[in-house]
């Protein structure tokens, strides 16, 4: 019997890419006014178990993505690259807020201008603070990047 | 015996320092090279340790009290029991701490520095964003110390629609140390409750201010916007609501026996601790001292409102827990007052060189659009001087220090934070306790890093 050989390949890989959107656990990296933000989209009103999210892994072994909810500063910086180190392929990060995207309003000598400088950002949630709203739209975002993309990134 | 050996240590140092300077007295700062030198090395070591690219390891165990029973545990910064990026340090035998050291600057901001490169007028959007679970609060503070400075008096609707506000803003803050404090020991029902109940008041926010946190309301001279349409039918449904559902707080943890055999007891912080170490706020109230700045200094016209202090006198972790749930009673009465006795009136002062004016007026006067765009440029310039206002924010004393010389921007701008303050009890607390019981004590002290760091 004669099968076309991408035939396999793709269903697998749709497969593996609608397993990955299904269950993403978060690793909690609360840092500022965001990370409250983050909690209330993970409690009760907005409920982030709507997306198999709600498990925020205090191991980064055990976390798919990382939400990046606040201000870095310089001496967190370090900090935050081993936290990214530590989590297994794949993974993604989201920069949640003014500050973690850009520095936000505070252009000084404390704060790092942008987690881009540090770490590899998929989704940039723009607001200060986000919105539960606006979170949720990022991480479906961000599913949405993951069933388009490429499985072994 | 411990203490004892350390007292040493620094006295061998100060004679070092003592002797070898010139004076021969207390100036340690020398010219001659090899101190200069030493000196600079002193100073990039600093500089590695601020940056947290070296940490200074200051737990030396003496060679005779040691055993191997002692290990040195750190947790944090990045820990979701921390409340934030606070990272401790702490010494353990066996089970119990014997020493314990917060390290704070995990989220250190430069907020003072960058307050003094914004004009008085955008001082809120920089203050608001210290202590995130109180913005309100911040910004009030911030506003009060600028009116005192130029020496104004805003009108009595500004006045209480500052206390409605910040009282909301009060029980929003407590709900939110009730669940994290809830969600720490295991309590995870709290943790759901509480953040659902702050939704109501946040909405309400939201509809006021624009904004769920951050807001930027209140300005010096006055707040931003008036109250909404409808206001009095949102703040009787949270009138209705947040009393049963805290009655719900109480039929779930106020007789539960392992929520009181986990926290009774545990965490004691007595009035003399408290007072040693500059503790204000809840935690002050719960070890037995009657102290509220709302009741001691009055702020924005507070002592035309009729409230109690609650005050316990166990000091423990659970006294810190109810205080809380019994200040949102209070500031449930408060709320109730401001609702009913509104004035009407301007809701900003009526000064065109403080505050802008609407929207509309730019169209039909030329002095108007001149005073709208010299306030959003330039701002409004403050006489010369200093000034120090302190309120009483949901965790303590919360003061604001500013320094003007006279331009538009403060010279220099410090800000008291409650939890800064509070934090420093932590080693008391939990020293000789068990591991087990340091979650529950950082989160009945509920510092916000924010706050801390600023």
């Amino acid at each position: 019997m004669y099968t076309p050989d991408n035939i396999l390949t793709t269903t697998i890989d749709k497969a593996v890419r609608w397993s990955r959107t299904q269950s993403m656990w978060p690793v909690t990296f609360g840092l500022a006014c965001c990370a409250i933000e983050m909690m209330a989209a993970g409690s009760a009103k907005y409920d982030l178990a709507r997306y198999g999210m709600e498990v925020f892994r205090a191991s980064p072994r055990q976390a798919d993505l990382m939400i990046v909810a606040g201000r870095v500063s310089q001496k967190m910086a370090p900090v935050l690259r081993q936290v990214y180190d530590q989590m297994a392929d794949p993974k993604w990060v989201i920069a949640m807020g003014a500050c973690s995207s850009t520095g936000g309003m505070f252009n000084n000598y404390a704060l790092v201008q942008g987690v881009d400088h540090i770490v590899p950002v998929d989704i940039y949630v723009p607001g200060c603070p986000p919105g539960p709203q606006s979170l949720m739209h990022g991480i479906l975002t961000l599913h949405d990047k993951i069933m388009d993309g490429e499985i072994n990134r | 015996m411990k203490k004892d050996t350390r007292k040493n240590k620094f006295k061998d140092k100060f004679d070092f320092w003592a002797t070898n300077s010139e004076e021969g007295g207390w100036n340690i700062s020398s010219t001659d090279e090899g101190s200069q030198k030493m000196l600079e090395e002193e100073n990039a070591k600093q500089i590695k340790i601020q940056t947290g690219t070296d940490v200074i390891d200051d737990f030396v165990i003496d060679e005779d009290t040691s055993d191997d029973e002692r290990m040195i545990v750190n947790m944090g910064p990045q820990h979701p029991s921390t409340h934030g990026v606070l990272r401790l340090q702490a010494e353990l035998e066996g089970e119990v701490v014997r020493r314990v050291k917060p390290i704070i600057g995990y989220l250190h901001t430069g907020m003072e520095k960058t307050g003094e490169e914004l004009n008085y007028f955008q001082g809120p959007t920089n203050t608001t964003r210290m202590d995130y679970l109180s913005p309100l609060f911040n910004e009030l503070v911030f506003s009060l110390t600028t009116e005192k400075l130029i020496g104004i008096e805003v009108p009595d609707r500004a006045k209480n629609i500052r206390i409605l506000m910040t009282e909301l803003n009060r029980i929003s803050s407590h709900l939110v140390a009730l669940a994290t404090g809830g969600m720490d020991i295991g309590a995870l029902s709290m943790m759901i409750f509480g953040f659902r109940e702050r939704e109501l008041i946040l909405n309400f926010f939201e509809k006021t201010t624009g904004l769920r946190m951050n807001h930027n309301y209140i300005r010096p001279g006055g707040v931003a916007a008036d109250l909404p349409d409808g206001w009095q039918k949102d703040i009787e449904e949270i009138l209705k609501i947040i009393p049963e559902k805290l009655q719900d707080y109480d039929d779930m943890l106020l007789d539960n026996p392992i929520w009181k055999g986990r926290l009774q007891n545990v965490g004691i912080l007595t009035t003399k601790e408290c007072f040693a170490y500059g503790v204000t706020g809840p935690s002050l109230r719960a070890s037995g001292h009657s102290w509220d700045l709302r009741k001691a200094q009055p702020y924005s016209g507070i002592e035309n409102f009729e409230f109690e202090v609650p005050v316990l006198n166990e000091g423990d972790v659970f006294a810190r827990w109810r205080i809380k749930v019994l200040e949102i009673f209070e500031s449930l009465k408060i709320v109730e007052q401001a609702l009913n006795k509104m004035p009407k009136g301007p809701y900003k002062i009526q000064d065109k060189k403080i505050t802008p004016p609407p929207r509309k007026r730019l169209d039909e006067s030329m002095e108007a659009l001149i005073h709208h765009f010299k306030i959003y440029t330039e701002g409004f310039k403050v006489p010369e001087g200093d000034a120090y206002v302190a309120i009483e924010s949901p965790r303590g004393e919360l003061g604001c220090y500013i320094v003007s010389d006279g331009s538009s921007k403060p010279y220099r701008m410090h800000v008291r934070g409650p939890s800064f303050c509070n934090l420093q009890a932590l080693p008391v607390i939990m020293t000789d306790s068990p591991i087990a019981d340091a979650v529950a004590a950082i989160a009945s002290l509920d510092p916000v890093i924010g706050d801390v760091d600023r």
